[in-house]
């Protein structure tokens, strides 16, 4: 297999805790008046999008910033609720970098670089200094001081939180930082824009094909470096705890130019979700894992128990995360959690109509800190479950079940969050980087906010520095070339004229996810998957129903392309999920397993999985990155 | 159940709007209203008609995109509710719902149910935050901080800027809005030295921008889905006061004179 496509991941030498630095020592760096002549693109503006975009112009970079949002505000950041993690030990619990990386490296199941990792951790308490000097209301303790909480895969208290907002109150944060600079005439951001190609030219990355969606303008735009700051794409199951706008398209329509896609089946699924309830449901929503810990999560010892929770005896409840994993219980990490409690719905013992779902229980925790306490902590949480449900949960247990949430796949970066293609960077979840083959709670708002205010701003600069060509003019024939592309992909969707609404094929896609791509996965399942994947792809393209102009605001257009990227890209993911002949974190093969718990073969699969598209007609080529670990030692991961 | 939606139609900005009737059958209570309007929306574009456009994102009450007049109400009949967590056992089987944008000149329909919130944005880069450069911050516990204020300004800062206050507001006002974020800042040690000049740039914008003037309606609070108290309009208005009296430039940290709530 050639390997002359990925690049060194420049990874500095010397010890891991002084790797950082050393980075930092040896970047070059550009004066105060050539930043100012540099101009940089960034796609995306929620936690990475915005930090970045705000800490580039304080540096005194030009900063283009696109969001299809119509405001920042909007980008999916807003809704993560429980935390953030940093290992500040503000709690005295024995704390410390090194934990916190080691936590992150065994919760990604080894499956992530190890350098990544531990910088993440040596970052994450400026993260939290620099979100308290401007104004985040973090939860404090009555002596003034900030208060923590423990998240699932770890034994310390480091997660700092705002109520079951802290998504919201750390993007308006970073939405602030980037509107002074906005102000100061820095940042120049253009909203209701949709990027729909990168543009290359001598291999390097000079600029961005957009999208007006309010005139549909096609348009091109020209830049020093480009940053892809879009979020995850999870919405690729359809039912997902993600917004309805999250997408794929940047990453996608990147890699379609060159650019790597690592672990693209890296994604996961979250234990503690309102399930699906009735047919038309679009959404399923997030109960932040915070609840666990407070809640007790079990089902009846029987099967077909037909009695209410209240009426089921102590003795006949089954607390399977405790009985399996005491030594972290109902903080048991994710991946484990959600196959955990998977396996207790197959087995039939499931409650709620449909039976697919499972207790998370309060009331042991009303019992001994009062209702008051337990609305002070979850409340806003606990009424978005009301207004759901229309069930009290402070009176009878929340029902939950898995859903899809979050990606640890992403385009492939080195050290520097440089893709393979010179001057494209990728920041916050749209990156492969920190999470290996699972996320732990509360990192990846560390992690999106890690990368845009202290690792980004820095790094571009060596690349701006070092050898960045004089800015490709947005006359250059690559950019009309390109426009021409995106203008073609948009009118052969209108042609269709067929008969399917986009979200049909939505939901079937979503389907085949779910089932051969999802909490499980085998061989056969998996081939079948690129089988029908491929055959809906087809009938997308001869059936597809868009009524409406290219030239005016039209939804179900840009929904559309966000769909036919999705249906590429879905092959991607199944592909490398069979590629991976072993089980790690959230991506466990069926084959590969010993009583239910995943089996590694570090010896074969010790390595990022980036894939190289090919072109249509081909299968796209696999590259390796092997990972070594110096410092954390590869064990099998235990959480009993 | 069924119903009958009577939704705004408008093509585009200059275009004129008119409501339209769409029934619709086979809904259950546990649907979200928009899951409603999509179901619209796909009987739409089988006939090959132009589907209702709106906005929604999260759906699920943080984003602050979703942004219906429900029967007259903003974001509909519930209490401390978006609307994209609305559902359809708030209304009764057989129901005619009235479906229409915010109104207000600040905030322009774009088409049919979308309008354009970017006036918000703009008072919002006028200085509704604290400046402080990344790497400039002393370590967080550095400055404690009352658990009753940080909640107090926790409280403010959970506004998700869907402009139902300005919607619902007579006057189209956006006091609440505004109020909110001063507030939040004003009640943190961080946000003290540049306290007045907020203040001031912020009511200023909001002015420049075509809101109108707030003459205590109330409406405000009453449609805030996240419950922003109106006692934050009392607390903007001896801000801006106070900032009248001591001057723009006036540091509240350095002179430690300031009211405090
Ligand atoms: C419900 C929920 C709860 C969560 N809770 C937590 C938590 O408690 N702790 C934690 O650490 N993590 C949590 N997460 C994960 C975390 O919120 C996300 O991983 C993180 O916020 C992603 O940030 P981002 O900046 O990378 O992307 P996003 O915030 O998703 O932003 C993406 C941006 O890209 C733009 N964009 C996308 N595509 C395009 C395009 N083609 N053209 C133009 N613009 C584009 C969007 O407009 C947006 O501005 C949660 C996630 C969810 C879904
Ligand atoms: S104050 Fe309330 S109603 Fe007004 S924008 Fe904020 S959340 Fe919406
Ligand atoms: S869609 Fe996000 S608040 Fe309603």
């Amino acid at each position: 297999m050639s390997s002359s496509i990925l690049p060194d991941a420049r990874v500095p030498g010397g010890g891991m805790e002084q790797k950082w630095e050393h980075c930092l020592d040896n970047l070059h760096l550009l004066s105060p008046a050539n930043k100012r002549k540099k101009k940089i693109i960034v796609v995306g503006t929620g936690l990475a999008g915005a930090s970045a975009c705000a800490t580039m112009a304080e540096l005194g970079y030009q900063v283009e910033a696109f969001t299809f949002h119509d405001s920042p505000r909007r980008a999916h950041s807003i809704a993560a609720q429980g935390g953030i993690n940093a290992s500040k030990n503000y709690c005295n619990d024995g704390d410390s970098d090194f934990r916190l990386f080691m936590d992150t490296i065994k919760g990604g199941d080894f499956r992530s670089r190890e350098a990544n990792v531990y910088r993440l951790a040596q970052i994450s308490g400026s993260i939290i200094d620099q979100c308290v000097a401007q104004g985040v209301p973090f939860a404090r303790e009555y002596d003034g001081h900030l208060d923590n909480r423990s998240f699932g895969g770890a034994l310390v208290s480091r997660t700092f939180y705002a109520k079951g907002q802290t998504g919201q109150q750390l993007l308006l944060g970073a939405y602030g930082a980037m509107n002074r600079q906005i102000h100061l005439g820095k940042v120049h951001l253009h909203t209701r824009s949709e990027m729909l190609e990168l543009v290359l030219k001598d291999g390097r990355a000079c600029g961005i094909i957009t999208r007006n969606l309010l005139t549909g303008e096609i348009r091109s735009h020209s830049a020093d470096a480009v940053v892809l700051a879009t979020g995850g794409y999870s919405n690729i199951y359809h039912r997902s705890t993600n917004a309805a706008g999250s997408n794929v398209t940047a990453s996608y329509r990147s890699y379609r130019r060159g650019a790597l896609f690592a672990n693209p089946s890296f994604t996961q699924i979250h234990p503690t979700c309102i399930p699906v309830m009735h047919a038309h449901q679009s959404k399923l929503t997030l109960m932040s894992e915070s609840l666990r810990n407070h809640g007790r999560i079990w089902v009846p010892v029987a099967a077909d128990d037909q009695r209410e929770a209240r009426d089921i005896p102590e003795t006949e409840r089954d607390y399977f995360l405790e009985r399996k994993y005491p030594a972290y219980g109902n903080l048991s990490p994710r991946d484990i959690s959600s196959r955990a409690v998977k396996q207790v719905c197959d087995e039939g013992r499931g409650v709620g109509a449909l039976k697919h779902s499972v207790y998370l229980d309060l009331q042991d925790a009303i019992q001994q800190h009062g209702t008051a306490f337990i609305e002070q902590q979850y409340g806003n949480l606990l009424d978005m479950y009301q207004h759901i449900t229309n069930v009290n949960p402070y009176q009878h247990p929340l029902q939950i079940y898995p859903a899809a949430h979050y990606s640890m796949g992403g385009l492939w970066v080195d050290y520097h969050l440089m893709s393979n293609i010179p001057g494209l960077f990728v920041i916050g979840e749209a990156n492969f980087s920190d999470h290996g083959a699972n996320r732990l709670g509360a990192s990846a708002l560390m992690q999106g906010l890690a990368d845009g205010y202290f690792i980004l701003p820095q790094t571009i600069g060596h690349y701006l520095a070092e050898n960045a060509p004089v800015r490709v003019s947005d006359h250059d024939p690559v950019f009309s070339a390109t426009v021409e592309e995106a203008q073609d992909r948009i009118s052969r969707l209108l042609a269709i004229k067929g008969k399917r609404s986009v979200a049909s094929f939505h939901r079937e896609l979503g389907d085949i996810m779910w089932h051969h791509c999802g909490m499980a996965r085998n061989q056969l399942g998996l081939n079948s998957a690129i089988e029908n994947i491929s055959a809906l792809r087809a009938q997308f393209w001869a059936n597809l129903n868009i009524v409406g102009s290219a030239t005016d605001l039209n939804q179900t257009l840009e929904y559309a392309g966000r769909v036919a990227d999705y249906l590429e890209f879905a092959e991607l993911m199944c592909r490398d999920a069979l590629a991976r002949e072993e089980s790690c974190g959230a991506h466990y093969r069926a084959e590969h397993q010993i009583q239910g718990e995943a089996k590694r073969n570090d010896k074969q699969f010790s390595h990022v999985a980036a894939w190289h598209f090919q072109g249509d007609a081909n299968t796209p080529q696999l590259h390796k990155e092997p990972l070594n670990f110096d410092c954390a030692k590869q064990v099998e991961r235990n959480y009993r | 159940m069924k119903f009958i939606l009577s939704v705004w139609r408008q093509p585009s900005a200059t275009a004129t709007g008119r409501l339209v009737d769409y029934p619709i059958d086979g809904i259950g209570a546990d649907d979200s209203f928009l899951e409603v309007i999509d179901a619209i929306n796909e009987n739409l574009m089988a006939q090959q008609q132009e589907p209702i456009a709106y906005e929604m994102d999260c759906r699920e009450g943080i984003c602050g995109s979703c942004s219906l007049m429900i029967n007259g109400s903003a974001h509909g009949p519930q209490r401390a509710t978006t609307t994209c967590q609305l559902y359809m056992r708030e209304f009764s089987d057989g129901e005619t719902i009235t479906v229409e944008p915010w109104r207000a000149d600040a905030l322009p329909v774009i088409k049919d149910l979308i309008v354009d919130r970017s006036a918000m944005d703009r008072i919002m880069q006028s200085a509704g935050y604290i400046s402080v450069h990344t790497g400039e911050a002393p370590d967080a516990n550095e400055i404690l901080v009352s658990k009753h204020r940080a909640d107090r300004a926790f409280e403010a800062a959970s506004c998700i800027g869907c402009g139902a206050c300005i919607a619902a507001c007579p006057n189209a006002s956006a006091m609440l809005f505004v109020a909110a974020k001063v507030v939040q800042l004003a009640l943190l040690p961080q946000g003290q030295p540049e306290r007045c000049h907020r203040v001031i740039s912020m009511v200023e914008a909001m002015d420049r921008e075509g809101f109108g003037n707030c003459s205590n309606h109330y409406e405000c609070a009453e449609a805030c889905p996240k419950s922003i108290p109106l006692s934050v309009i009392a607390h903007l208005n001896r801000e801006f006061l106070q900032a009248g009296l001591f001057g723009r430039e006036f540091s509240a940290a350095a002179h430690r004179v300031v009211h405090e709530e």
